[in-house]
């Protein structure tokens, strides 16, 4: 009860303070970018905010689970996780091994990973901060054009079977952020806001969608490997529990 | 079941009340043969497992059964696999293999699709199946996230041989990277019958090396949105249909192909060297086109070809967009066994030269002394040799070896680092001068293939072998006229 409470209370205080300089997290600063589904008139305006270094690892997710019993593979209700929910753990609050300590948490649900960013007093990002940040490259806040950083995406994507590498593994982005690409998936708070339809080839609604893709240009690579994210989003629901989507957190400046 | 003893009773009923002009009439009324305007009104009364086959086998045929609810059940997998000796692809598959498992239902059958994304992989997939009516074909109710299952129920209305690919976004790279497969819907009553069918389907691949360049090749977006392919290939990779693995028939057996194209982007010109084919239902639907020399069959579509093969041998299946075949690995063998009929085929008769100007076809000079001794003599460095044999070797012997001596893997052995040509030079002589045909063994693999005598001078020959000997890690012999005149002259 005591323990709770002191969660409880140091979430508050949390949540009231500033967290630009808090070491886990990096600043991210507000900026436009043009996003896939949108017409080149069509610009996104990304307010200031901070962003997990990380994924989410194991060793944190068990700390998480322990103190929230709910969240156990045995307890989760199926319409929060389907039956994949943490599949590789040993049991309740115990790991395969050692070494999965530091690798990010997988097969977790969308319901799983926002309860435990606001656990932390931080929440999921959406789509556009995620999308913002993970323009980068290590020199670049946007590095969309560089055919190299496409290649090294799409090359990522194409892998199956990747075994888990330990986060930090990747690359650290011009923001300070690692692991954004070639690690593993990441729940987005509104993963579904933009859904390709199944039919990806479909006109109608999701028309700019598609043209952007037919068009022939320099900027071909880069809608390839975005369209591939915004698939993959289209193809889950909130309880899936899936062997390589992971997530991380983000939070809001306070003013 | 049912409808046999309904008109087992009928019949008894009509022998004993009715007068047998009206028992003709009215009780030769079998419920099953009852045929329907509008394939939709098909009934269906039975559900069954379909089954499912790998390339080049297709399942048993329909024949005459009724339409049935089918369940079909496929599973997504990404894995690796041979593209070709020495290189290797990552391949999205349905069922694990290029291309994904046959289907085969017939008119009014109403299919319930299982599609499985393994848990491994490491998208989201789905399935487009040309032989739907309905939005996507099917892509839109099948998108599956890795580890998931969605099921979704579809009746097919028209007899055909149709593609399906996977649709999911960027479209194009599932496709390209093996992610399709042939439905066929047959006829009320089923196809004629015949005596073996086979299941062929060509794609093209794009990959960052070049055609050949070892290793894990990744996929190219860049040659892919260029249509600039590495690799053209029959059932997945180079080589699928060849040498032991040659479709096997009997001479006199008739014979149906099955033949897609999933592109993504090239167009085939299916061709098959030394036969005919009898029928070929155009583009995978009812007209039907006889005496087809080559069928084009488009990105995305597919032909039903019917053949009957008269002399025995071996025929290949191309591409005839020809440098896909020889040096892309559009290329697959039939492999036909029986006795020779010479009302059909003779084989060679007779070799002669064709001299324009004497308008004569003469006989070769049975010395080939007096030929020789015409031109006049003169010695060349090996350097010279070289550098001719070169040019010999590009007009004569590349198209079949290959550019760099690698050959084509099951079909025309390399002569790069090959020990076969290294450890008999008079051999290697008597080969270019006479021909050979038979089983080789070459760097370890088995080659059963022909090549024709080339019709090329002792200097030609000499100059081409040091080329040969020179180049790709042989071993340096230079080859001299006098060589090759002692070659000549044992026979």
């Amino acid at each position: 009860m005591v323990l709770k409470q002191i969660i409880f209370l140091g979430s508050l205080i949390i949540t009231n303070i500033a967290m630009a300089q808090n070491p886990e997290m990096a600043f991210i600063e507000n900026g436009v970018y043009t996003p896939l589904y949108g017409r080149d008139s069509v610009q996104i305006k990304v307010d200031d905010f901070m962003l997990d270094i990380y994924p989410v690892t194991n060793e944190k997710y068990v700390d998480f689970v322990v103190k929230n019993p709910k969240w156990r593979k045995s307890e989760v209700k199926s319409i929060f996780a389907d039956n994949h929910y943490l599949a590789k753990w040993k049991d309740d609050t115990h790991l395969d091994s050692e070494a999965q300590k530091y690798e990010p948490v997988t097969n977790i649900s969308w319901f799983a990973a926002k309860a435990y960013c606001k656990c932390q007093g931080k929440r999921l990002p959406t789509l556009d901060e995620w999308e913002y940040a993970a323009m980068a490259d290590k020199t670049l806040p946007d590095a969309r054009k560089k055919e190299s950083y496409n290649q090294y995406i799409l090359g990522w994507y194409e892998r199956p079977k990747v075994v888990h590498q330990q986060v930090g593994s990747t690359f650290k982005n011009f923001w300070g952020v690692y692991d954004l690409h070639g690690l593993v998936w990441e729940w987005t708070a509104d993963f579904n806001s933009v859904m390709i339809t199944s039919e990806s080839r479909s006109g109608g609604q999701n028309n700019n969608l598609f043209c952007s893709a037919a068009a022939v240009g320099a900027t071909d690579l880069m809608n390839y490997a975005a369209f591939m994210r915004y698939a993959f989003r289209s193809s889950v629901k909130g309880n899936y529990s899936i062997n390589n989507l992971g997530f991380r957190c983000a939070q809001d400046i306070i003013k | 079941m049912i409808s046999y003893f309904t008109s087992r009773f009928y019949l008894k009923m009509c022998i004993l009340v009715c007068l047998p002009a009206i028992l003709l009439s009215s009780c030769i009324n079998d419920q099953s043969s009852k045929t329907y305007e509008d394939a939709v009104d098909i009934p269906v009364n039975q559900e069954i497992a379909a089954e499912l086959t790998s390339p080049p086998f297709v399942p048993r045929a329909v024949g005459k059964r009724k339409a049935k609810k089918l369940i079909v059940d496929m599973e997504i997998q990404e894995r690796k696999g041979q593209m070709t000796d020495g290189v290797s692809y990552m391949y999205w598959t349905f069922n694990g293999t290029v291309p994904g498992s046959f289907i085969r239902t017939r008119v009014g059958d109403e299919i319930e699709f299982h599609l499985k994304n393994h848990p491994q992989n490491q998208l989201p997939h789905n399935i487009d199946l040309h032989a739907v009516n309905g939005p996507g074909g099917g892509a839109v109710s099948s998108l599956v996230a890795p580890g998931h299952e969605t099921v979704f129920s579809f009746k097919v209305l028209n007899p055909g041989l149709y593609v399906y690919h996977c649709a999911t976004a960027p479209v194009g790279m599932h496709i390209a990277n093996g992610m399709y497969g042939l439905i066929l819907v047959e006829p009320d009553g089923g196809l004629e019958r015949v005596d073996k069918e086979f299941y062929v389907m060509q794609g093209d691949f794009y990959t960052k090396g070049d055609y050949g360049d070892p290793g894990l090749q990744p996929f190219d977006m860049k040659k892919a949105i260029e249509e600039d392919a590495d690799y053209v290939v029959f059932n997945g990779h180079v080589g699928a249909m060849v040498g032991d693995n040659a479709l096997q028939v009997n001479v006199g057996e008739t014979i149906r192909l099955f033949v897609g194209n999933a592109g993504p982007n090239l167009v085939s010109s299916f061709h098959i060297i030394g036969e005919i084919m009898d029928k070929v239902y155009v583009e995978g639907g009812t007209l039907v086109n006889e005496n087809v020399q080559t069928t084009l069959i488009p990105a995305g579509g597919a032909a039903i070809i019917e053949l009957k093969i008269n002399a025995p041998g071996e025929y290949l299946m191309v591409d005839h967009s020809i440098f896909r075949a020889f040096n892309k690995g559009a290329l697959a063998q039939i492999e036909a066994k029986g006795e020779k009929n010479e009302r059909v085929y003779k084989g060679k008769i007779q070799e002669g030269i064709y001299e324009p100007e004497g308008g004569a076809i003469q006989e070769m000079p049975i010395s080939y002394k007096e030929v020789e001794a015409s031109k006049p003599p003169e010695e060349l460095t090996k350097e010279q040799r070289i550098g001719l044999g070169k040019n010999i070797y590009s007009n004569t012997c590349f198209a079949c070896h290959q550019p760099e001596g690698q050959g084509i893997p099951g079909v025309f052995p390399p002569l790069a680092k090959a020990d076969y040509l290294n450890a008999d030079v008079n051999r290697a002589i008597n080969i270019i001068m006479r021909g050979k045909s038979g089983e080789i063994t070459v760097n370890g693999k088995n080659y059963n293939s022909v090549m024709s005598a080339q019709s090329i001078g002792n200097r030609d020959i000499a100059n081409v072998l040091t080329y040969i000997y020179n180049s790709w890690e042989n071993n340096g012999t230079e080859v001299t006229e006098e060589m090759v005149k002692k070659v000549r002259e044992k026979k």
